[in-house]
């Protein structure tokens, strides 16, 4: 497994050897209903992994700094996207997006997980989450 | 049970006051709505106030007099001025008390508001990493709602043009200069697809609504609205609200949808019967989805319906006469009140510059906010 800086968070995904991540999320035992991120009741939620694939449900641009807290970022700061993502039939995850310029997202386009460095205010690296459009992959 | 009825309003200008606390607006507010109706404090038998950001309101009874009155504070997030009012109503309805007084104000720092996740229940990567913004959730819902339904960015830009001319016609507006639709467009974008003029800002200002029974508004003989509805409904499974880390994949109603059928239900009215409306419109396609959301037009209708003016004073559904919130800022705890008193301005024929033509006799407001909350009011003259 590559040398990956801490998650944000232990129990939200695992990374493969190749670094590719899984998302995890709770079924409910009684009804079914996905629910994400995976709240920690195991007694009515089951742990269940998420699909790594689906198409992009909506998006926009972050275009000013958040205020922090909460925002962990640097000062310097770099608009970025950020979009729900339709994972099959489970659920749509929000997430930031990555892998094209800010211009380049359109809802419906095929898009997978990806991890992400994240960079904080005080300088150490966190892995995230995000979703990147599936290069190549038919419209 | 009584009928419900406002007979006097105040207002205090919305946008930035340095000089004034929050709490103050709410006192000139208060002071405003009994000098117009040519009553005194003491009169009230009952009051409910509040403010997201900027205090407590039962303490405003040291400005306005210690008579003993019963003051419930309100905190209910973006619905705390529409919350106060569903206590004045329900306190009337009831016949508990006869005559008393609804107060709203607010007063936030510049910029975005920044909320804290643990407060909503939610992870702190969730904050860390910059996704929880009020504004994205708005950008993210009109475009999914532009690609679904073919909005376009010209219509945006037509609802915050009216907004501007609206407020340059309004006294109690912050925004008071007309910007033409180009100007709109092409001002620096803050979350796609909208811009910096289609945003409203967190602002300061206070609302203050005086409420009574029939009988006891009969005797006032004041300029009088009847309230036919006032509902408060929180979201339904599957819709799409601030702060969501994820959505079900069976999409559902909204707050907004089940607030406004049980408002027409209770009025005994449909949206056709409306004669002015007041709609939460944290940024322009939050009106324009709002429209579809109250019952005003089938969604994808609004793009006609703007072209058209339809929304504008003088049209067939004038909306945000006073510039809503796009000219108004939100004052979280006074905004719901503005609308309210927005429609008895209009109502009572007291609009000035902004009065929509043609004796309006009923008058429509709804504001939504975070986690999924909206209230909707019915007045009718």
């Amino acid at each position: 497994m590559p040398d990956l800086p801490p998650s944000i968070d232990a129990q939200l995904f695992e990374l493969d050897a190749d670094g590719r991540p899984t998302l995890f999320a709770g079924r409910d035992r009684d009804t079914g209903r996905v629910v994400f991120p995976p709240p920690a009741d195991p007694d009515r939620f089951e742990t269940i992994a998420l699909p790594r694939d689906g198409r992009l449900w909506s998006w926009t641009v972050q275009r000013f700094r958040p205020k922090s807290p909460p925002y962990a970022g640097p000062e310097a700061f770099e608009p970025y996207a950020v979009g729900y993502v339709e994972l099959g039939e489970a659920i749509i995850v929000e997430g930031r997006l990555s892998g094209v310029t800010l211009d380049g997202y359109r809802i419906g386009m095929p898009m997978t997980l990806v991890a992400e460095p994240f960079a904080m205010a005080g300088g150490e690296t966190r892995t995230t989450f995000a979703f990147a459009p599936i290069a190549g992959a038919a419209r | 049970m009584s009928d419900v009825f406002i007979v006097g309003a105040g207002i205090h200008p919305f946008g930035r006051t340095p000089e004034r606390s929050g709490l103050q607006q709410g006192v000139h507010a208060v002071r405003q709505a009994l000098a117009g109706a040519g009553l005194a404090w003491s009169d009230m038998r009952f009051a409910f106030g509040g403010s997201d950001a900027a205090g407590k309101a039962d303490t405003m009874v040291s400005e306005l007099g210690l008579t003993g009155i019963q003051f419930i504070n309100v905190a209910n997030g973006c619905a705390t001025g529409g919350s106060a009012m569903f206590g004045a109503y329900s306190t009337i309805k009831s016949g508990e008390f006869d005559l008393g007084i609804a107060v709203g104000f607010d007063k936030h720092p510049r910029g975005a508001f920044d909320p804290k996740p643990a407060e909503w229940g939610l992870p702190d990567w969730y904050g860390e990493t910059g996704l929880m913004l009020t504004t994205q959730f708005f950008a993210m819902k009109i475009q999914r709602y532009m690609a679904t339904h073919g909005i376009t960015s010209t219509t945006l830009a037509a609802v915050a043009e009216k907004a501007f001319d609206n407020g340059a016609l309004t006294d109690h507006a912050w925004r008071r200069e007309p910007v033409d639709r180009d100007t709109i467009l092409n001002a620096t974008m803050v979350s796609d697809p909208l811009t910096k003029f289609m945003f409203c800002s967190p602002a300061e200002g206070a609302v203050a609504l005086i409420f009574a029974s029939e009988k006891r508004a009969r005797e006032l003989g004041l300029p009088a609205v009847r309230l036919r509805a006032a509902a408060v409904r929180s979201r339904p499974p599957g819709s799409f609200e601030v702060f969501s880390p994820a959505l079900d994949i069976a999409r559902g109603s909204s707050p907004t949808v089940i607030a406004s059928s049980a408002a027409y239900e209770m009025a005994g009215v449909s949206p056709g019967d409306i004669d002015v409306a007041q709609l939460q419109d944290t940024e322009t396609g939050a009106e324009i989805m709002h429209m579809a959301e109250n019952g005003f037009c089938a969604d994808g209708e609004q793009e006609a319906w703007i072209a058209e003016g339809r929304t504008r004073i003088g049209g067939s559904l004038p909306v945000n006469t006073d510039g809503g919130c796009l000219a108004c800022g939100e004052p979280i705890g006074a905004s719901g009140l503005r609308q309210v008193y927005e429609n008895y301005q209009q109502l009572t024929g007291q609009a000035g510059a902004r009065q929509v033509p043609g004796t309006p006799r009923l008058g429509y407001s709804h504001v939504y906010g975070a986690p999924g909350v909206s209230a909707v009011a019915i007045l009718e003259r």
